[in-house]
């Protein structure tokens, strides 16, 4: 069984809602497993259970209230829940990429440069990450005439397609892929899967949140249930 | 990471205006290529915070070391001053809010960037010129408007100006106080998409006071939001603006209007 | 009661050089700093002058404070010994000094000149006194005093390169033909008062003490013998001086001196002919002579 590259223990998230009079709101907590080099694990569960939630903790994007999200980089194990700043910056550079639903719109910048920009910052160099995004926007099928728009006037299914493209631009071991085939149609989905799948073969660890079962079943090779992890609710 | 000694380092710094606090206990490193943004609402001593750290105003307490070229750490406050305007013209950059309190109105665009270069004995009229052109093009301002006053520029080419008056001795460390205050939004894109690209190509540190928070999101990888003098959170900038602990800086947050889309 | 008529010289006597001694004394002292640190402007405790600013009183004040009763003074005013300016103060010191007073570069110990240095060079043992109006050759680009005097302080001389970039760039060529800022003794800049550039290669390495008085500024500065003084300029436009190729003063035919341009009549004719009346009048008088006056200049 290969060494783990994304290991939860313990994983516990509340907000609390200082403008609603301090309200807490528990998100989930318990929360373990892992995810090893090659697979890609798909979350399950009912919408709004804190799935995507589990994703943006393991990027840094959300604090981690209790527990460790311990993170295989090239130099060594690193708990995301408390490691600093910087530590998160360098990770997110050379180990972890994340796809989120929505796409972040800079304003002025067009296709092609964002994904150049995200090869560029996993380390490549300027004409490489060129090079490489055109690849990516084609495989997409995104319309050359649109590369060197600003994505802010796409249709959804094209931003999310950029949004993909700037996730797989780089040569990071860990992907976290939050519903990236919402808004594709057949043919793109097919492109993403054989992605995902060529990463899982290079080696690299995917976790994912798919609601399209097609794709689900086509990429993952195990599902994990975050039901059991959510606050239990008050017996029925 | 490669780095092993912080560029800047601030220890408890703390400014008072007589009884009243400029801000207090304020500790932070900052790395090279890291931007820093420093947010707060008008009175949060950003500004005051920012002033300290640059030195135009003395701190009451607390130290602020900075890691110079040539591999010392020194502390700001006992370096000569002859010292330390040669490293504010090589070293460090400062872009006012205003681009008239950061650039010399009465002379060529040419001359305000090749001014560093000058008092730093560049001697020889067409390569200054040749690199003043040169940075021009790089913040997108026409070439022929070498020779032009500022006075004849527009609010966002005034603003470009000084970042090139600014970073033509490739400085390491560059503050900024509200750089795209009082311009006009599509002009506000059109620098941070620049400044973007410069603090990307040049690996520069920045620390950005700011008010506005869409700017510090585009901008900077982590960020202090200060309240009454007081940094009251701190961490990567995505974070503190998506998941905000402190209930003052959920009440910014909420506070920012969201565009469509 | 008394009358005008009745106050006979006696009662109106003025100290030796219109000066009391303690005055004379503390313009010494910045005189004496000035040469310590060339081209240091040394603030000084400038007094009140029977003429107005503007019309050369810290010349006067530096002349007055070291003249002694066996100096020969001459004064000249754009090299000339006889316009109403050079006139008034070689009168000013007859009557307050009494010292002895020539037009003749070579005799005198003393020369207080406005705006130009004489074509015969200097020798040991001689001053020069030169009228100063703005001291500061930073201050048109820098209006802060404060500023200026860091910027001396710190060798921080970039703004003035600056100066020299914006002529270059609106002209073509460094403008400044007047006033043309120079580096003394590798360490100050220095305004060398409103001379043309035509005479700042005399400056260099000077066998004679140069002193610069600016009344209305209230500052001293002054150049000891020998002493560096080299023009500023870039490697790709180097400092020269001005020529004026064929041309040769109408009275004694010298061509390697500065001109006066003359109107003679009403039809636009003139004539050039040296800046410096008395070392025309020596020229003359060893028998050179200018071209047939009325010719094509």
């Amino acid at each position: 069984m290969a060494e783990p590259m994304i290991d939860l223990r313990d994983v516990a998230k509340r907000f609390t809602m200082h403008l609603m009079g301090g309200i807490e709101l528990p998100v989930m907590s318990g929360v373990t497993f892992t995810v090893a080099a090659g697979a890609c694990a798909v979350l399950t569960g009912p919408s709004g259970i804190g799935k995507s939630s589990i994703l943006k903790m393991i990027y840094g994007n959300y604090r981690t209230d209790e527990g460790q999200v311990v993170l295989r980089t090239s130099t060594g194990l690193l708990d995301i829940a408390t490691a600093s700043p910087r530590e998160i910056i360098s990770v997110r550079r050379d180990t972890i990429a994340y796809v989120s639903q929505f796409l972040s719109a800079i304003p002025r910048v067009g296709a092609r440069d964002l994904v150049a920009a995200a090869a560029r910052d996993a380390g490549l160099n300027e004409a490489d990450a060129s090079e490489r995004a055109a690849q990516l926007l084609s495989r997409l099928n995104l319309p050359e005439r649109l590369w060197t728009l600003p994505p802010a006037t796409f249709s959804g299914g094209e931003r999310q397609r950029v949004n993909i493209a700037c996730g797989f631009a780089g040569e990071h071991s860990v992907l976290l892929l939050d519903e990236p085939t919402a808004s594709l149609d057949a043919a793109n989905r097919d492109v993403v899967v054989e992605l995902i799948n060529e990463r899982r073969r290079s080696g690299c660890a995917i976790l994912g949140i798919f609601h399209d079962t097609d794709v689900r079943d086509r990429v993952a090779s195990h599902h994990i249930d975050v039901t059991r992890f959510a606050p239990q609710t008050a017996a029925a | 990471m490669t780095d092993t000694v912080p560029l800047l380092d601030a220890k408890s710094v703390a400014k008072f205006y007589g009884g009243h606090i400029g801000c207090i206990d304020v500790t932070f490193d900052l790395w090279p290529g890291e931007v820093l943004a420093i947010v707060g609402e008008s009175g949060s001593g950003k500004t005051t915070l920012l002033n300290c750290l640059y030195g135009s105003h003395a701190l009451d307490s607390g130290q602020v070391t900075y890691h110079m070229r040539d591999g010392q750490t020194r502390d700001l406050a006992t370096i000569p001053e002859a010292e330390r305007r040669m490293l504010m013209r090589t070293d460090w950059g400062f872009v006012h809010q205003n681009p008239a309190d950061g650039l010399r109105m009465a002379v060529s665009a040419g001359a305000n960037i090749g001014e560093r270069l000058m008092a730093n004995g560049a001697r020889h009229y067409g390569q200054i010129r040749s690199t003043a052109t040169d940075w021009l093009s790089r913040v997108e301002i026409a070439a022929a408007r070498v020779d032009d006053l500022p006075k004849t520029y527009s609010g966002g080419m005034r603003q470009r100006l000084q970042i090139a008056r600014n970073l033509v001795t490739a400085p390491r460390l560059v503050f900024m106080d509200e750089p795209t205050g009082g311009l006009d939004v599509s002009v506000q894109a059109r620098l941070l998409d620049l400044l973007r690209g410069l603090v990307s190509t040049m690996n520069l540190a920045v620390i950005l006071v700011t008010h506005d928070l869409a700017v510090a999101r585009l901008l900077s990888h982590r960020i202090l939001v200060m309240r009454n003098g007081r940094v009251i959170e701190s961490g990567l900038t995505d974070q503190v603006l998506d998941d905000p602990r402190e209930p003052y800086t959920q009440l910014l947050v909420a506070s920012v209007p969201q565009v469509g889309g | 009661m008394t009358s005008l008529d009745d106050l006979d010289d006696d009662r109106i006597a003025y100290n030796f050089a219109y000066l009391d001694e303690q005055t004379k004394r503390m313009i010494r002292r910045a005189i004496l700093k000035g040469i310590a640190v060339p081209g240091y402007q040394v603030p000084f405790a400038s007094r009140e002058m029977p003429m107005p600013y503007g019309w050369g009183t810290g010349g006067v004040q530096v002349t007055a404070a070291i003249l002694g009763p066996d100096d020969i003074l001459k004064v000249i005013d754009q090299g000339s010994d006889d316009t109403t300016n050079a006139v008034a103060i070689r009168n000013f010191f007859s009557a307050t000094a009494g010292v002895e007073t020539t037009t003749h570069t070579g005799d005198a110990s003393v020369i207080q000149t406005r705006h130009r240095i004489p074509e015969e060079p200097l020798t040991s043992g001689q001053i020069l006194v030169y009228q100063v109006p703005i001291p500061e050759p930073l201050r048109f680009l820098e209006p802060r005093e404060t500023e200026t005097r860091r910027m001396h302080a710190l060798e921080e001389y970039g703004l003035m390169h600056v100066k020299l970039y914006e002529d270059i760039a609106r002209h073509g060529h460094i403008a400044t033909t007047y006033a043309y800022p120079v580096r003394v003794n590798a360490r100050y800049v220095m305004d060398p008062s409103p001379t043309p550039k035509f005479d700042n290669p005399k400056m260099h390495r000077s066998a004679a003490l140069q002193l610069f008085g600016a009344g209305r500024e209230k500052r001293i500065y002054a150049l000891p013998p020998c002493t560096d003084v080299v023009s500023l300029d870039f490697e790709d436009h180097p400092f020269d001086v001005q020529t004026w190729p064929g041309q040769a003063c109408a009275l004694c035919g010298a061509t390697e001196v500065y001109f006066d341009e003359v109107i003679t009549d009403d039809r636009g004719g003139r004539m050039f002919c040296c800046s410096d009346t008395d070392f025309c009048e020596r020229r003359r008088a060893a028998g050179h002579v200018g071209a047939p006056l009325g010719s094509a200049a």
